[in-house]
C-alpha cells in the first residue's frame, strides 16, 4: 500500500497515494490537465510541455507527466498565466505545421486540433518557417508524412519500446529534426513490420495507413467484377467506435448490411477462414508433435509478425506454421472454390477485406502468396477506411437492419470469433486438436489462462496423457521477451501464439482512432472489444471449428483433407530470411542512444 | 596507406574491447570517432556492421550519427579545407576568400569537389588571429591571404595530387 499524502489542487486539499505523478494523481481527482507527448503505454518524454502546472515554490511551471507530488504540495491546473503559456506552447507547434486541416484525414480525430480548440486559439501570432519534406509513400501500408509530424516522440517510442522494431528514429536537430527509419531509409526498404501501431498513437497524421478508398469506390461501379469482400474477427468489436458507439458493442450484423449497401455481391466473413486455418494449423501442429516435427510450432496469422520474424528471427523460420492467415487462405478459396461454384473467372472476382489492420495490406502483396498468378486478396482496407467509406455513401450505420453473412464462406464457430482477441488462436486450436488427437470432446474449452492482456501468457492441457505446454505473447516487444525463452530453451513449449499488435488484432493498427475524451490502445476499450469476442463465441451453438458444417462441406467438395496437395497448394506459405536485418538490444536503455 | 581489410580489422576490434563494457552501449560515439578516424566518414555499410556486432538498433547510432555535425555522412575529400569564419578573420576579409574557394572549387560549404580532392568547410575561431585570415587545410593553418593567394595554394594541393607528392610551400 501506498503512503497517502497530502496536496492542494486549486486551493482544495486531497489526500493521494505517494509515488506518483501529479499528472497521474490529478487525473484520479477529475482534473484532466492537458497534455501531447504522454503516453501511458511509454516512457515519459516530458518533451512537449504542453501538461505544464504552477507549483507554488518552484520558480518554473513543472511538466506535470514528469513531476512526482509529495506532502504538502500546492499545485494550480489553470491560473491565467498558464492558459497563457499552454496556449502560447500549442500556437508555437501549430506555428511550423500546415494550415489545412480540412483536407487532411484526421480532420475531426487529430489531438493537436482538439488541443487549440481546447485552449481557445481563434489567430495564429506567430508566424515562421516552415519545414517541408517529402511524403514517404513507398510502403503499401504505413505511409510517413513528416510535414505534419510535431515531434512528440510517440511513434518513436511506441515502435522501440512497446514494439521493439526500432525503425524510428529523431534524426538530425533543432529545427531540422526528421522522424525518419536509419538512413532515410524509405519505410518499404526499413526494417519498419507495418503493424500501423505509429499511426495509431499519432497524434496529427504524421503517418497514416495507405489509402484505398477511393480505388475500391471506382471498383464497386464496374458492372464487370463481381465483388466479394470479407471482413476480420475485431472489426465487428471495434468498427461502433468510428461512429460515436462506446467500445465492446458487436456491429457484426450493421457491418454486413453496410458492406451490402455499399455495392459488394457477396458478403463473407473471416471468421470462417479462421475456423479454416485451425483445421490446418492444429492438423499441422499434431502432426509435428507425432513425426518428431520442430517445435515449439508458432503461429502464422499476424502479418506484422511474419514480416518481423523475416527479419529478426530467420534462425526460427522452421518453427512457424506454414498456414496462410485467414485473411489470405479466404482470398484463396475465393478466386478458388467459390469462383468455380459460382462458375464466373477468377479474374472477374475483385476480392476485397475489410481488417483491423494495415499489415493485411502488405501481407496481400507478397508473391508467396499468389493463388494460380493472381492476388487471393486485390484491395485490403482498414477499419477506419471501412467507416469513413460507410459515412461518406450516406449509410445510417448504427441503425441499420442487421443481416447474415453470405455462404459458402461466410458461417463461422465461436472459436473463430476469438481469433481477434489474444490467446484467440490457441484456444481454438485446443478446442479443435483436443478432439482430433483423442477422439473425445473438450468438455471446458474457456481456456483461462491464455486470456487478458498479461503480456506472455502460459498454460498446460493434458492431450492422451501427455503434457503441451503453450505460450502466448501480444504485441512484438513481448514476443521479443517469449521467443528468446524460446531460443534459450527449445523445449520448454509445444506451441506458441504471436500476435503483433497489443492486445491482439482488437488492438491493430488499423483500429478507429481515439475518440474525444479516450486514448489510443486504452487497456479497458482493449478487454471491452476482446470482450465482445468471447460473448460472440458464447452466443453460438458451435463453439468448436470443426463442427462449422460450411467447413466440412469444403473439405467434402474441394481441399479432401487438412494438409492434403490441395490444401497446400491453397492454404500455406513458406517464409525467407528478409533484410534489413532487424536487430533486438540485449538490455533495455535509455542511455542516450 | 591502410586497406580496407585493415581499416575493418582496426574497428572491430575497437568495438570488440567496447564490448567487453558493462555499458557496452554507451561507447557508441567512441566507435563512431574511430569509424570517422579510418574512413573519413560513417558508410552505411560499416553502420550496419556497427549495429550487429554491438546490437544497438541501427536507427538508433542513424539519430545519434545525424545528431552531431562532427560526423560525416557521405564521403569527404582528400583534404580538408576549413576557412575561418571567426570575427577577426571576418573582418579581413574571410567572406572574399570563402567565396573565392567556393568559385574556384565550384562546391558550397559542407560538399566535396567532384574529383574527390577538397571538401569546404566552415569554422570558427581558429586561434590564429595573429595572421587573420587564415584558413586551415588538413592540419596545416595557412594565414595572411587574399582571394588569389587561396586560389595559388589550392593549386599547388592540386599540383602535388598529380604528382603524388606533398605540400610543401608555406
Amino acid at each position: 500500500m501506498a503512503e497517502k499524502i497530502t496536496i492542494t489542487i486549486n486551493h482544495k486539499e486531497y489526500k493521494v497515494d505517494s509515488g506518483q505523478t501529479i499528472m497521474q494523481a490529478a487525473d484520479t481527482l477529475g482534473f484532466h490537465i492537458p497534455r501531447l507527448c504522454y503516453h501511458p503505454k511509454l516512457s515519459i518524454e516530458g518533451a512537449c510541455r504542453v501538461c505544464i502546472v504552477e507549483v507554488e515554490g518552484m520558480r518554473n511551471f513543472v511538466a506535470s507527466c514528469a513531476y512526482p507530488v509529495s506532502d504538502g504540495m500546492k499545485i494550480y491546473t489553470n491560473t491565467q498565466q498558464l492558459r497563457k503559456a499552454r496556449r502560447d506552447i500549442i500556437e508555437l507547434i501549430l506555428d511550423n505545421h500546415p494550415l489545412d486541416c480540412h483536407t487532411c484525414e484526421r480532420d475531426g480525430n487529430c489531438e493537436l486540433q482538439r488541443l487549440a480548440a481546447s485552449m481557445g486559439i481563434r489567430a495564429r501570432h506567430f508566424e515562421g518557417e516552415k519545414k517541408h519534406y517529402e511524403e514517404d509513400l513507398s510502403s503499401d501500408a504505413v505511409i510517413r508524412n513528416p510535414d505534419k509530424c510535431i515531434l512528440c516522440g510517440r511513434c518513436v517510442r511506441m515502435c522501440s519500446e512497446v514494439q521493439q522494431v526500432h525503425n524510428l528514429t529523431q534524426a538530425h536537430r533543432g529545427f531540422n529534426t526528421v522522424v525518419m527509419p536509419a538512413y532515410n531509409l524509405p519505410m518499404a526498404d526499413s526494417v519498419c513490420t507495418t503493424c500501423g501501431q505509429c499511426i495509431n498513437v499519432c497524434p496529427t497524421a504524421a503517418f497514416l495507413e495507405k489509402n484505398y478508398t477511393q480505388e475500391l469506390f471506382q471498383k464497386l461501379n464496374d458492372p464487370d467484377l463481381v465483388k466479394v469482400v470479407q471482413f476480420a474477427p475485431s472489426v465487428r468489436a471495434a468498427i461502433g467506435e468510428a461512429f460515436g458507439l462506446a467500445p465492446g458493442r458487436n456491429m457484426e450484423g450493421e457491418l454486413v448490411a453496410a458492406l451490402r449497401k455499399l455495392g459488394f455481391d457477396y458478403v463473407f466473413d473471416t471468421q470462417f477462414a479462421a475456423d479454416l486455418t485451425i483445421m490446418e494449423e492444429g492438423s499441422e501442429f499434431l502432426e509435428r508433435l507425432q513425426n518428431k516435427g520442430k517445435l515449439p510450432m508458432i503461429t502464422s496469422c499476424s502479418s506484422a509478425w511474419m514480416k518481423c520474424v523475416e527479419q529478426f528471427y530467420p534462425d526460427l523460420l522452421d518453427n512457424i506454421s506454414t498456414c496462410k492467415s485467414p485473411m489470405s487462405m479466404q482470398g484463396a478459396l475465393t478466386k478458388s472454390y467459390f469462383a468455380k461454384k459460382i462458375g464466373v473467372d477468377p479474374k472477374k472476382i475483385l476480392s476485397v477485406s475489410v481488417m483491423c489492420c494495415t499489415a493485411k495490406k502488405y501481407e496481400a502483396s507478397r508473391p508467396e502468396l499468389m493463388v494460380d498468378g493472381m492476388r487471393g486478396v486485390d484491395i485490403v482496407v482498414t477499419t477506419r477506411e471501412a467507416a469513413w467509406m460507410i459515412k461518406s455513401a450516406g449509410i445510417d450505420f448504427v441503425n441499420i437492419a442487421p443481416e447474415e453473412p453470405d455462404h459458402p464462406l461466410g458461417m463461422s464457430s465461436g472459436a473463430g470469433a476469438i481469433f481477434g482477441a489474444t490467446g484467440g488462436v490457441m484456444e481454438a486450436a485446443i478446442r479443435t486438436a483436443y478432439e482430433l488427437y483423442t477422439g473425445e470432446t473438450l468438455v471446458d474449452i474457456e481456456v483461462e489462462s491464455i486470456r487478458g492482456l498479461k503480456g506472455i501468457k502460459e498454460g498446460k492441457l493434458e492431450i492422451d496423457g501427455k503434457e503441451i505446454r503453450v505460450a502466448v505473447a501480444h504485441g512484438l516487444g513481448n514476443s521479443n521477451k517469449l521467443l528468446e525463452k524460446v531460443r534459450q530453451d527449445p523445449d520448454r513449449y509445444h506451441f506458441v501464439e504471436i500476435m503483433g499488435c497489443p492486445g491482439g488484432c482488437v488492438g491493430g493498427g488499423g483500429q478507429p482512432y481515439a475518440q474525444i475524451n479516450t486514448i489510443p490502445l486504452d487497456d479497458e476499450a482493449l478487454k471491452k472489444r476482446a470482450g465482445a469476442l468471447y460473448d460472440l463465441d458464447r452466443s453460438k451453438t458451435i463453439r468448436r471449428s470443426h463442427e462449422n458444417p460450411d467447413i466440412q462441406k469444403l473439405y467434402k467438395e474441394f481441399l479432401q483433407s487438412p494438409l492434403s496437395p490441395v490444401s497446400h497448394k491453397y492454404l500455406h506459405t513458406h517464409y525467407q530470411a528478409k533484410k534489413p536485418i532487424g536487430i533486438v538490444p540485449k538490455k533495455e536503455s535509455n542511455s542516450g542512444v | 596507406m591502410t586497406t580496407t581489410d585493415d581499416k575493418l580489422k582496426t574497428l572491430d576490434a575497437f568495438m570488440a574491447q567496447a564490448c567487453e563494457n558493462e555499458y557496452a552501449e554507451s561507447y557508441l560515439i567512441a566507435v563512431l570517432h574511430k569509424t570517422q578516424e579510418l574512413y573519413g566518414y560513417l558508410p552505411t555499410e560499416v553502420m550496419d556492421r556497427i549495429a550487429e556486432r554491438m546490437q544497438i538498433p541501427t536507427a538508433h547510432i542513424w539519430g545519434v550519427a545525424t545528431f552531431y555535425h562532427y560526423f560525416n555522412l557521405k564521403p569527404i575529400g582528400k583534404h580538408i579545407v576549413s576557412v575561418c569564419l571567426g570575427t577577426a578573420c571576418y573582418v579581413k576579409g574571410a567572406d572574399k576568400i570563402l567565396n573565392a574557394l567556393k568559385k574556384e572549387l565550384g562546391v558550397e560549404v559542407g560538399e566535396t569537389t567532384e574529383d574527390k580532392l577538397f571538401t569546404l568547410q566552415g569554422a570558427r575561431c581558429l586561434g590564429a588571429c595573429g595572421i587573420a585570415p587564415v584558413i586551415m587545410i588538413d592540419d596545416k593553418i595557412y594565414g595572411e591571404l587574399d582571394s588569389k593567394k587561396t586560389v595559388d595554394l589550392i593549386n599547388q594541393y592540386r599540383k602535388a595530387a598529380a604528382n603524388n607528392s606533398k605540400v610543401t610551400a608555406k
